[in-house]
């Protein structure tokens, strides 16, 4: 099926059996939990005794290698193999840089002896243990030719480049007269803002076991793409992506890190082939901060121009991001402003700095979550010098059609958000004035921030089949990153056809089976599920026609299928040889039609110790309209762990480089900081009914991100209202409460 | 990882003696010793494990004092209650440090000897002459959020990363070892640790093969105890600046005052002087700013440290007034 017009009732807005946004616990979550869920580096079904990889990381940030002794490495006892650019197998080369699907670019590893980027492999070493190989990894002498690089934006910003359109997103827009309006507005905003690096910090470290039979390679790695990293393999190895095959059946974290693969998995690969036994390869943490990918620091500004009664008449945003030089990837930080409040007079622009560090990419809501860093700390900012509360200005500037694509919002709940949300965490307590409450030690602040994400439809297909025992399996080329995929897909198979959950058995993260857009973008469980649902939906009519009946005068429920008089098992329907059904979705246009983003209002309250500047989140709240919600649970986890995320790049994260060496400095979890348990006491999540017809046929949005686009401004917004110090170069650290800190060089 | 020997030392003095042959280390919880060995910081090519000697008992000492055997575990130290009632400066800097899971493992000996968590000490790519010596220092023209502002050198702007060490150092606790001769000396805590002055890759006064086995306080001082950390998050996070006081005081007046701190330097700093200085003071804010003064003098920062100083005479007001009012 393909979204070009509203989904109509359907059986999963009739919900027999009750399934739909029921919240059951995850269907794997026992194998997690006891251990038996093999994430990649786990797997045990190779055909041999893995050989274990070690990647070499060039030590210099811009390069090339000058000489390279892996000689006292390949006497090493037990070593098998040290690649280097000498003797690596030929790939095709990087690129290209326009390609459709740029997680599926080719991604040579070893490719010649030029270092683009600190952390980037020089070496590869395979032996008969990890130890073995890390050590021997010590044993190779290079030595390099550096070369001047850039790797500090701001100072580098004066090169700064307006990226390409495309069709996903341009690069600026204008409306009306933006400079004339917000010149002549009668209360201006003009402020910067900073965000720094970012890295993704998923929980599982990027891992690879790789084999081949014959000219087929088998590769289990941790990857949120099975399609795109298909491809990459087989575009970078010169190979028919049917000689491809991927699984990724369990990962641990994706947030945006594992929508590309990395040299591990080429590596790996490579050496499997010459080898002719398995070899499987793991980052160390500290190995993940280069050789994967990162969210770019940004320089936003911000320009809001109002009428005095708080009615915007110009909004300005500016982003200005950095890419790897090779690479053509910026941080959209100012789309949301393109459709989030209403203005006459609107411009928005990015800009990117090509550096020579490591690649920048998609991590956790690339976009939103730093853009709203900026934008709703300056909507408090703005609303201050209104004297308006924060709430009540946005408000007055809720838009009833997007503002730029002119066209109307499929459901738009943000007023309905920020008001439930005002009145259970009781935001009408919020003094006005900054400084004013003080509990002990404590100064105390409550913040506002709106929330919003853009919603995604993706193309997917799935296969189901019902067997005589009234089991269905269904197979996808999905994943599940943690989300909770199997057990949302499982509830609808079950809500569908009317069987009981564990006569659902969901088959995910497998190159071999139906393509799907995997995980990322929050687009999983919309594009994934209605593939399925429409797959479902063939299955039903399969087993009405042997009812001798029309689907929508069958009951499904109980394991049975029922038509007036007429009731069998569906076990019995399917018979020996079984049934089987395919389903896809197709996105349309509807996206064209409609304006869709979810919607939410985040409320922290935060302490600030007078003394020492140490903020401490108090409690935390995010009211969301995200559509319909598939399981109130696994929904409420990834909301919830997207507002701890937030809060991490209000207070804690950044990932500081070192000019002189062009490298991330705190390259472990002890000295980049993500929230620890005790930095995160309430923080509640609530849902709004809703149900979005034009989204995709089962009417939900996307989740995962929005928790944290805005959060952390929210958190801001509260460090300002306890202690009247606004910070506008992010994390929010004790140093800048107490007007200390030193700017970084 | 480069490959080791291993083995298991039956007494104190055959675990010194093994280990103060070249190459060797010995490893008690392995905390801190296992990811220095995976990164290659640290290269031993023997271990010499110590977990079963024993030396696993807190015991009252005949002066009144208390005797940690070194193998005490940081957790069961920490919920001593002897710990909890006479030294609880002790007992809330540990459960200040690291995390359940590390204060399991770790032990009393271990965690004096725990190296600094500079980040370039840990990346073997950089310059560092702790690592290194001679390499240089990256941290001084780098990013030293963490760093020291007092008795640094040239060589090294390191800090230790104890809090256990600092409540020791007001406790003026003494720490027991045996050479691998077999002779026992005892260490002032005061000079147990090293400022890095020359040679920064020497931590402690300790000998080759030296080995740590107890620490002993002295009876338990009058006044009240107090560990303040502060941390960029509320845990798992190394101090920005911490103070450990113990303070005595009645009547608006304080009758003494002791203090260390932790997150300033090479060592867990303390300057008897401020102290006198405050003994006997009515309390007031002029009187901490004074000690302030005196614990800070030759301060300095190295650029993303330079707000130690103003944090660390922010929390030393505040930490000697709860603790004068608390006493």
């Amino acid at each position: 099926m393909e979204m070009t017009a509203p989904a109509g009732h359907n059986p999963i807005d009739e919900n027999r059996s009750g399934l739909i946004g029921k919240p059951i616990d995850r269907v794997d979550g026992r194998l997690k939990v006891t251990g038996k869920a093999p994430y990649a580096y786990e797997v045990q079904d190779a055909p041999g005794n893995p050989a274990y990889g070690f990647i070499v990381e060039a030590t210099i940030p811009k390069g090339t290698v000058a000489d390279i002794d892996s000689s006292a490495a390949e006497k090493a006892p037990g070593v098998l193999l040290v690649m280097t650019y000498r003797n690596a197998p030929k790939q095709a080369p990087w690129g290209p840089i326009d390609a459709k699907d740029r997680f599926a670019r080719s991604a040579p590893q070893l490719a010649n002896n030029k270092v683009r980027y600190y952390g980037e492999a020089v070496a590869f070493v395979v032996a008969e243990s990890f130890e073995i190989a890390r050590a021997a990894a010590k044993l190779i002498r290079i030595r390099y030719d550096i070369e001047l690089g850039e790797y500090d934006m701001a100072t580098a910003r004066g090169k700064a480049e307006k990226p390409k359109d495309d069709e996903m997103q341009k690069a600026d827009s204008l409306i009306g007269d933006f400079d004339g309006a917000f010149a002549a507005a009668p209360v201006q905003l003009d402020a910067t803002y900073t965000t720094p690096h970012h890295i993704h910090a998923q929980m599982e470290p990027h891992a690879t076991i790789a084999w081949w039979s014959g000219d087929r390679v088998t590769v289990h790695c941790s990857a949120q793409l099975l399609e795109s990293a298909q491809n990459a393999v087989a575009n970078t190895l010169q190979m028919s992506p049917s000689k491809v095959r991927i699984v990724s059946r369990y990962i641990g974290g994706g947030f945006g890190g594992k929508l590309p693969i990395y040299g591990d998995v080429m590596l790996s690969a490579m050496a499997a082939r010459q080898l002719k036994r398995p070899v499987k390869t793991t980052l160390t943490r500290q190995q993940m901060f280069h050789f994967t990918t990162h969210r770019s620091q940004t320089i936003q500004r911000l320009r809001l121009g109002a009428t005095r009664d708080g009615r915007l008449t110009a909004i300005g945003h500016d982003s200005l991001s950095h890419s790897a030089r090779f690479d053509d990837f910026y941080e959209t930080a100012s789309t949301q402003t393109r459709s989030l409040y209403a203005a006459p007079n609107r411009l928005t622009t990015h800009r990117v700095v090509k550096l020579d560090l490591p690649i920048s990419d998609s991590t956790r809501a690339p976009g939103e979550a730093v853009g709203m860093l900026a934008l709703e700390q300056a909507m408090d900012e703005l609303a201050e010098k209104l004297e308006l509360d924060p709430i009540e200005l946005r408000l007055r500037n809720e838009p009833a059609i997007d503002p730029e694509k002119n066209i109307p919002f499929s459901t738009r709940q943000l007023v309905r958000c920020m008001k439930e949300g005002a009145e259970r965490f009781m935001w009408s307590r919020r003094s006005a004035v900054p400084g004013a409450v003080r509990e002990g030690r404590w100064l105390v602040g409550i913040g506002f921030a709106a929330a919003t994400r853009n919603n995604l439809l993706m193309d997917a297909k799935c296969s189901v089949s019902l067997d005589r025992q009234g089991v269905l399996t269904a197979r996808m080329a999905m994943t599940d990153i943690g989300t909770g995929s199997y057990t949302v897909l499982t509830q609808i198979a079950a809500e569908m056809l009317g069987l009981p959950l564990q006569n659902v058995r969901m088959e995910l993260g497998d190159s071999d089976f139906p393509e799907t857009a995997g995980s990322g973008g929050s687009w999983g469980a919309a594009s994934a599920g209605s593939a399925l649902f429409d797959a479902c939906t063939h299955l039903r009519e399969q087993i009405a026609r042997r009812l001798g009946s029309k689907p929508d005068e069958v009951v499904f429920a109980d394991g049975r299928a029922t038509a007036g008089a007429r009731s069998e098992t569906l076990g019995g329907l399917a018979g020996t040889i079984g049934l089987r059904a395919d389903g896809q979705i197709k996105k349309g246009d509807m996206a064209k039609k409609f304006s869709q983003q979810a919607y939410g209002a985040h409320f922290a309250e935060v302490g600030v110790d007078t003394d020492t500047g140490e903020i401490r989140l108090r409690r935390m709240l995010g009211v969301f309209a995200a559509g319909r919600i598939l399981n109130m649970k696994t929904a409420t986890s990834q909301v919830t762990g997207a507002m701890i995320w937030g809060v991490g790049s209000a207070l804690f994260e950044d990932a500081v480089v070192d000019a002189r060496f062009g490298a991330f400095v705190n390259r472990d979890l002890a000295e980049y900081h993500v929230p620890a348990h005790a930095d995160i006491p309430a923080v509640e999540a609530v849902f709004l009914d809703e149900v979005d017809d034009k989204t995709n046929p089962l009417k939900i949005k996307g989740v995962g991100e929005l928790g944290i686009c805005g959060a952390g401004a929210a958190v801001a917004n509260a460090v300002y209202n306890a202690t009247g110090v606004r910070i506008r170069n992010y994390p929010l650290t004790l140093d800048k409460v107490l007007g200390l800190e030193v700017r970084q060089v | 990882m480069k490959a080791f020997t291993y083995e298991r030392a039956d007494t104190p003095a055959a675990a010194a003696a093994a280990a103060g042959r070249p190459g060797a280390r010995m490893i008690a919880g392995g905390t801190n010793l296992l990811d220095l060995m995976k990164l290659q910081v640290e290269t031993p090519v023997h271990l010499v494990d110590i977990n079963r000697l024993g030396l696993d008992l807190i015991e009252s000492s005949e002066n009144g004092g208390l005797r940690i055997g070194a193998m005490v575990r940081n957790s069961d130290l920490a919920s001593d209650a002897r710990v909890r009632r006479d030294y609880a400066v002790l007992s809330r800097a540990l459960l200040s440090g690291a995390s359940g899971q590390l204060r399991n493992k770790a032990t009393t000996g271990g965690n004096l000897l725990q190296r600094t968590r500079c980040y370039y000490f840990y990346d073997t790519a950089r310059p560092c002459n702790k690592r290194q010596p001679g390499s240089g220092c990256s941290a001084l023209e780098g990013f030293n959020r963490i760093h020291a502002v007092l008795g640094a050198s040239g060589q090294c702007i390191a800090t230790h990363p104890s809090d256990m060490a600092v409540a020791m150092r007001v406790l003026d606790a003494q720490v027991e070892t045996v050479m691998p001769s077999g002779g026992r000396r005892v260490i002032p805590i005061a000079d147990f640790h090293r400022l890095p002055g020359d040679t920064p890759h020497i931590d402690t006064n300790l000998q080759p093969g030296e080995m740590i086995t107890g620490v002993t306080l002295p009876p338990p001082l009058p006044g009240y105890h107090v560990y303040r950390k502060v941390r960029d998050r509320a845990s798992y996070a190394f101090a920005l600046v911490s103070v450990a006081a113990v303070v005595d005081a009645g009547g608006g007046r304080i009758r003494s005052a002791r203090m260390a701190f932790g997150g300033l330097a090479h060592k867990p700093w303390r300057v008897e002087a401020a102290e006198a200085w405050l003994a006997g003071t009515v309390l007031d804010e002029a009187a901490v700013d004074a000690a302030a003064d005196t614990v800070l003098a030759g301060a300095r920062g190295f650029g993303h440290n330079d707000f130690k100083p103003a944090l660390l005479r922010r929390t030393l007001q505040v930490t000697i007034n709860e603790a004068a009012r608390a006493a």
